[in-house]
Formats: structure tokens, C-alpha cells, sequence
């Protein structure tokens, strides 16, 4: 009885979003607002990947919002963590040489790949938050393949605090400079060019640190206590 | 062009429904793992890079690393 009833629930829901979604016309754009970035968002902030200069610029000020919502679920997961408590002492394998030379062989290039990504943010797809997960990646990868190497949790936290208070000096700046949260206070450049763009490489450096330190500092906490 | 994202398409409809009904937690990570892997590639073929680029990097790799390591701290079957 309980399995009908909830099967005719199912079914009526997915009948009206059904034909909600039919209504919806798919890839059309309905607000005016997407159009106005397309054409004026190169000439005002000087990005050339428009997606970076609506994230950084327009609404840079929920992308500080999103940083934070991430901060919060990292301090979470350690609050957490922190109160497990240790299993007993196994012993630790040591992986292989050719596993091992070769995960440290693909590290730092995996780390310059994600700095790539998140310096060339206002330039080709990507950006900070790309770039922080790929360099937490190459972390995973050493943490999985060196079960000895490990590293100061210390630093991870110091890096982060450090990449966030850059973030919101850079904006309490443009506060200062031009009348407004980060307001775009340097000069723009030439489009297409790394030094270009204001503000924005600043702001998505920042991000991209305290991402990577943040998601390698979860990785970290958890292969911690797993040991 | 079309027929390989219906494709794509159908196994990633086949992998989030398998992911619900495996016992084994693990078979059900890695076929989250194979949903987020696909979205990111339907994602590229939308013309958007950068999302597919977060997917490919958040949801394929580091969400599934946590599964796996909460799997192995915790039971593996459900």
C-alpha cells in the first residue's frame, strides 16, 4: 500500500515537472542582462573570458560569499574530524619505487598545471576554483601513493588565511580607491594580454590558493585519521 | 556527434540509477564518480568549459578520493 501510494506521489511530480520543463524553451536566453555581458564585458573589465569578468567583477561580491561557504564547510569537517578518535596503529605498507618516483615525478606538474589554470583565469576557461581543486588533485596523488610523506597541517591553514585576507583587502582597497567593494582600482591593459584585467588575476590567485589549501587540508584531515 | 551524446546520455542515466540501487557502497562511489564525468564532458559540448573543468576536477576526482577514504574508515557494505 505504502509502495502505490508513493509511486502515484512519484509519478505526479514528475508529470508536473514534466510539464514545467516542456514550457521552457532550452538555450534560450530570457533576461536581457546575459546579452549586455557578451558585449560590454570585455570593454569594462578588461577580461576576455566573459565568464571570469561576471564571477570576479559583477558579482565578485558573492564569489567572497561562496569562498566563504567553503571556508565554513572546510572548518566544519575538521570540527568534526578533530573528535574522532585515532584507530590503532596499523602498519603502513610502502608502495612500490616505480608508484612512488612516478606520482613524485607527475606532482609538480600537475601543481603548475592548476597554477596555469588559475593564473590565466581572466584569459582561457578556468580559474581559481579549477585551478585550487587540480593542485588539491596532486596532493590526493601523493598522499595515495607516499604513504610517508605527509605535510604540516600548519601550513595548509596559514596559506589559506593568508589567500583569503588578500581577497578581502583587495576589495576593502577598492572600497578605499573608487567608492565601492572591489571596485577595479588598477588599470585594465590591453585584453587579450596576462597583465590585463585589474584586479581580477589578484583576486583568482588569491582564490586559487586558499581553494588548493583548503580541499588539500580536507584530504589531509581525513587520510589522518584513516591511517 | 548526436548519437555519442545520446550515448553518453543513456550511461549516465544508467550509472545514477545503479548508483542508488548497489549495496556495495564502492561500486556506488565509482558510478557517482562515472555521472560526474559525464556531466563534465556534456558540459564541454554545451560550450561550458569552465563548469566542465570544475566538475571534471571536484566531482570526478576529489569527491570520490573522500568517498573512498570514508568507505575504508566505515563499513563497506550498506
Amino acid at each position: 500500500m505504502r509502495k502505490i501510494v508513493s509511486i502515484i506521489l512519484l509519478s505526479v511530480i514528475a508529470i508536473g515537472i514534466v510539464l514545467t520543463l516542456m514550457k521552457i524553451p532550452f538555450a534560450v536566453p530570457k533576461t536581457k542582462v546575459g546579452a549586455y555581458y557578451v558585449d560590454k564585458g570585455v570593454g569594462q573589465t578588461g577580461a576576455v573570458n566573459i565568464v571570469t569578468s561576471v564571477v570576479l567583477n559583477y558579482r565578485g561580491f558573492d564569489t567572497l560569499g561562496e569562498v566563504t561557504v567553503l571556508f565554513i564547510a572546510a572548518l566544519g569537517l575538521g570540527a568534526v574530524l578533530a573528535t574522532v578518535k585515532k584507530k590503532t596503529k596499523r602498519e603502513i605498507m610502502p608502495s612500490s619505487l616505480v608508484l612512488s618516483t612516478g606520482c613524485k615525478f607527475l606532482f609538480p606538474f600537475i601543481l603548475l598545471f592548476g597554477t596555469y589554470i588559475f593564473i590565466h583565469g581572466h584569459l582561457t576557461p578556468g580559474g581559481g576554483f579549477q585551478g585550487g581543486a587540480i593542485i588539491a588533485s596532486g596532493f590526493l596523488l601523493i598522499y595515495l601513493s607516499c604513504p610517508k610523506k605527509r605535510i604540516n597541517e600548519a601550513r595548509f591553514k596559514v596559506t589559506e588565511s593568508i589567500a583569503g585576507l588578500t581577497f578581502v583587502i583587495t576589495g576593502i582597497l577598492g572600497l578605499a580607491f573608487g567608492g565601492y567593494f572591489l571596485f577595479n582600482f588598477l588599470p585594465k591593459g590591453v585584453a587579450n594580454t596576462l597583465f590585463s584585467a585589474g584586479i581580477i588575476p589578484i583576486i583568482y590567485i588569491a582564490i586559487g590558493f586558499k581553494v588548493g589549501a583548503e580541499l588539500a587540508g580536507i584530504i589531509d584531515g581525513l587520510m589522518r585519521i584513516s591511517e | 556527434m548526436i548519437i555519442f551524446i545520446i550515448l553518453l546520455v543513456f550511461v549516465m542515466l544508467v550509472a545514477a540509477v545503479s548508483a542508488c540501487i548497489f549495496r556495495d557502497l564502492l561500486n556506488a562511489v565509482i558510478a557517482s564518480c562515472i555521472v560526474s564525468l559525464i556531466a563534465a564532458i556534456l558540459f564541454y559540448f554545451l560550450q561550458a568549459p569552465d563548469v566542465a573543468m570544475a566538475e571534471a576536477s571536484i566531482g570526478a576526482a576529489l569527491v570520490t578520493a573522500i568517498f573512498v577514504i570514508t568507505i575504508r574508515r566505515t563499513k563497506r557494505e550498506e
